[in-house]
């Protein structure tokens, strides 16, 4: 099916769905790297209108990347909830935006809604919004999971403790994670990515991992991001696997280029599930994804890469996670160009993946071949903080040292938290108010005499 | 000024950024500069002018040739990477088979300095240690791994080695990497296909010792006619022999 509009003497013929998606969305490298991109500043803002009048139920019928060949849109169109799309199944994509802000549309109306939506339709309607719309829509949203603790209950900001080393030294990595214990990160989850994806370091790393959350208590969960392969491995011969992590995609081709599909994902999650060993709840699954990573394996089918990573979320949505990011600046240049483009992306991936019902979070970064710094990233991280957020990266001093490439300390993490009047999760806090981490006024201690700290520091018996 | 958290002796254990100490919820002002600094050197390292001629006169002796790909600037290089992955004409003219079983590629990569660094030095170990029949050296401007597809293939040469400038990052900008490709054909090559030696830097791994494991990989894909993931599997074997003229 075709969509035009004309302005002036121009008409602007846009081929099908996933073209005047591709044509609407805000200019970013990736997508004129993959040709799919407006031509000009005008031909974009003619498929914004032209999108604007677009029926949400078109998009129950027309199906971007197709039904036949690919098990991402097979899984988005079988699990489509018509009761729960029934409040908005007559709009138009331009007044579903409209409804999104106005005031009558609560949090509670959201989060009922978000079984009822495609993945293609929170990306249209994202092409319509600016930066504030974004922030304003995703602010009403809270989605709550639970494992070890309690993530995304209003006025909380979690943090993953990213404790990676080079060569995954086991002391090294807990020298990072008490430094990120004592800075109050961590509530998210302690999650390494490990510098070599095999069963013996994997299993390494959670027995310390578990080793080291078990002897201080904490009232939180660890994971090592392994490849699912190796996690499902590592859990028949016992391993401690608090969380099963896996990057995803929006596409059965892209998933297969990570080694995945649905059926192996269906199969960590019940392994997973049988392992009982969540103390609040059950969300036992971690996902990340990334704008860009379907064209990177030519497996995009010439659809923008904002739209992909949204079906990426229709992908994690499945298995309900306990907590979902996107690495929105690790990519490189040739994806998001720049700092503006960063930003932007991480706004949408963030407003999107809740709007579907996922537990949000950002890895806020860059790389050092893209137009990007720190100035950029505190922009993206207090946009954030004031969208709801749930989650966000600790790295000591921003840098991995593993990956090589920036992300957010635990300093800035302090930062975004007292700046927005946000607070930890409530076992984690009460947690660090129990060890004298956290002073009576919320804050970061920075002396250790009279806390629990020195245990926290006495980690020579370590495995 | 602020001063470093009390638990700055963790830092023993790991290179990553740890105890910065705090000045309210943000770094302390040395600590800032220090990053700003690391960043800086990061993105200067990305940007420096590719000097080929200079790579050229450093090699002691070994005939190079001097190539540029379609990427025709720093700029559409870094937008574009399938640009940096193939050459123009006038670049492919300069390549004539001949009886080659390898050829050496020195690729700028994403790190010019990397290569302007240590570039001559890692190449000159390379080519006198391994008794193969190589090729002249190929000098890279705006080249990507794959590049070495497209080289070795006009050349004949059945190995080809790339040595190129990697990402920088903050701890270092000036870090090589090695990929070895056997018998590689352009656009259908992938990482899958390659084995790859990165890090190599004087403070990471050491230039001869990533020469030695080059040479044990070269010999390694001759023997098993293949390199990429079964050669992995071998290389991490016990079998990989230790150097005994480390450094």
């Amino acid at each position: 099916m075709a969509f035009a509009h004309t302005i002036g003497g121009t008409r602007y013929v846009f081929d099908d769905l996933k073209t005047l998606l591709a044509r609407a969305t805000p200019d970013r490298s990736g997508d004129r790297l993959a040709g799919v991109a407006a031509a000009i500043a005008e031909e974009r803002v003619a498929a914004r209108m032209a999108l604007a009048d677009v029926p949400l139920s078109t998009f129950l019928t027309e199906h971007v990347v197709p039904y036949e060949t690919d098990e991402v849109t097979r899984l988005i169109a079988d699990t489509h909830d018509a009761d729960a799309f029934a409040p908005v199944a007559s709009l138009t994509v331009g007044e579903f935006r409209d409804w999104l802000l106005a005031h009558e549309t609560t949090g509670t109306k959201l989060a009922a809604l978000a079984p009822g939506l495609t993945p293609e339709m929170a990306a249209a309607v994202s092409k319509l919004m600016r930066n504030q719309d974004l922030i304003a829509v995703a602010r009403k949203i809270n989605v709550v999971t639970r494992f070890n603790n309690t993530i995304g209950l209003p006025g909380r900001l979690s943090v993953r403790l990213q404790p990676n080393h080079p060569t995954d030294d086991l002391k090294g990595i807990a020298a990072s994670i008490v430094d990120g214990l004592l800075y109050g990160s961590g509530d998210a989850v302690i999650g390494i990515n490990p510098a070599t994806d095999n069963v013996a370091t994997v299993t390494q790393l959670l027995g310390m991992l578990d080793a080291l959350r078990q002897r201080w208590d904490v009232p939180t969960q660890s994971c090592v991001l392994a490849h699912v392969t190796t996690t499902l491995t590592v859990m028949e011969a016992g391993a401690p696997v608090d969380l099963v992590f896996q990057s995803v995609a929006g596409s059965e081709a892209a998933n297969k280029s990570f080694g995945i599909d649905l059926s192996v994902l269906h199969e960590a999650h019940e392994a997973a599930l049988s392992l009982k060993r969540g103390a609040l709840g059950d969300n036992v699954m971690y996902f990340e994804t990334g704008q860009g990573s379907a064209l990177s394996a030519n497996a995009h089918h010439g659809v923008d890469q904002q739209t992909m990573d949204c079906r990426a979320y229709a992908v994690a949505r499945a298995f309900k996670p306990l907590l979902v990011n996107t690495v929105v600046g690790f990519i490189g240049p040739e994806y998001l160009f720049d700092g503006k483009q960063i930003v932007r992306a991480g706004l949408e991936d963030h407003f999107c993946g809740k709007l579907l019902g996922l537990p949000m979070g950002v890895d806020v970064c860059y790389t050092n071949h893209a137009e990007a710094d720190s100035d950029d990233m505190d922009n993206l991280l207090t946009l954030l903080g004031v969208a709801g957020c749930t989650y966000v990266m600790g790295v000591p001093g921003a840098d991995d040292v593993m990956l090589s490439y920036q992300s957010t300390s635990f300093h800035d993490a302090l930062y975004v938290r007292e700046a927005m009047g946000l607070k930890p999760a409530p076992e984690f806090e009460a947690w660090l108010l129990r060890m004298g981490l956290m002073d009576g006024t919320g804050r970061m201690r920075t002396k250790l005499e009279g806390t629990g700290a020195r245990a926290l520091l006495n980690f020579d018996g370590f495995p | 000024m602020s001063g470093d958290d009390e638990w700055s002796a963790l830092r023993a254990f790991t290179p990553a950024r740890l105890a910065q100490g705090r000045a309210g919820n943000a770094l302390p002002t040395s600590r800032l500069l220090e990053f700003q600094l690391a960043h800086a050197r990061a993105r200067d390292a990305v940007w420096a002018p590719f000097d080929p001629a200079k790579i050229a006169s450093d090699l002691a002796g070994f005939e190079s040739i001097a190539v540029e790909t379609n990427a025709a600037n720093r700029h559409a290089y870094l937008m574009n990477p399938s640009l940096g992955r193939t050459l123009p004409p006038a670049s492919a003219s300069k390549l004539t088979r001949g009886p080659y079983d390898a050829v050496l590629v020195i690729a700028d990569g994403l790190s010019p300095s990397a290569i302007h660094a240590h570039g001559a030095a890692l190449a000159n170990i390379v080519l006198s240690r391994a008794p193969h029949r190589w090729a002249p050296a190929i000098i890279v401007t705006n080249g990507r791994v794959a590049i070495g597809d497209e080289i070795a293939a006009a050349l004949g040469a059945s190995l080809a080695v790339v040595m190129i400038g990697e990402r920088p990052g903050l701890s270092a900008a000036d870090s090589i990497g090695l990929y070895l490709t056997f018998a590689p054909k352009p656009g259908i090559s992938t990482d899958a296909d390659r084995n790859c030696i990165s890090n190599v830097r004087p403070e990471g791994l050491p230039l001869a010792d990533a020469a030695h494991r080059l040479a044990w990989l070269m010999d390694r894909a001759i023997a098993m006619q293949q390199s990429g993931v079964a050669l992995k599997e071998a290389a991490e074997s016990p079998t990989l022999p230790a150097r005994a003229d480390s450094r």
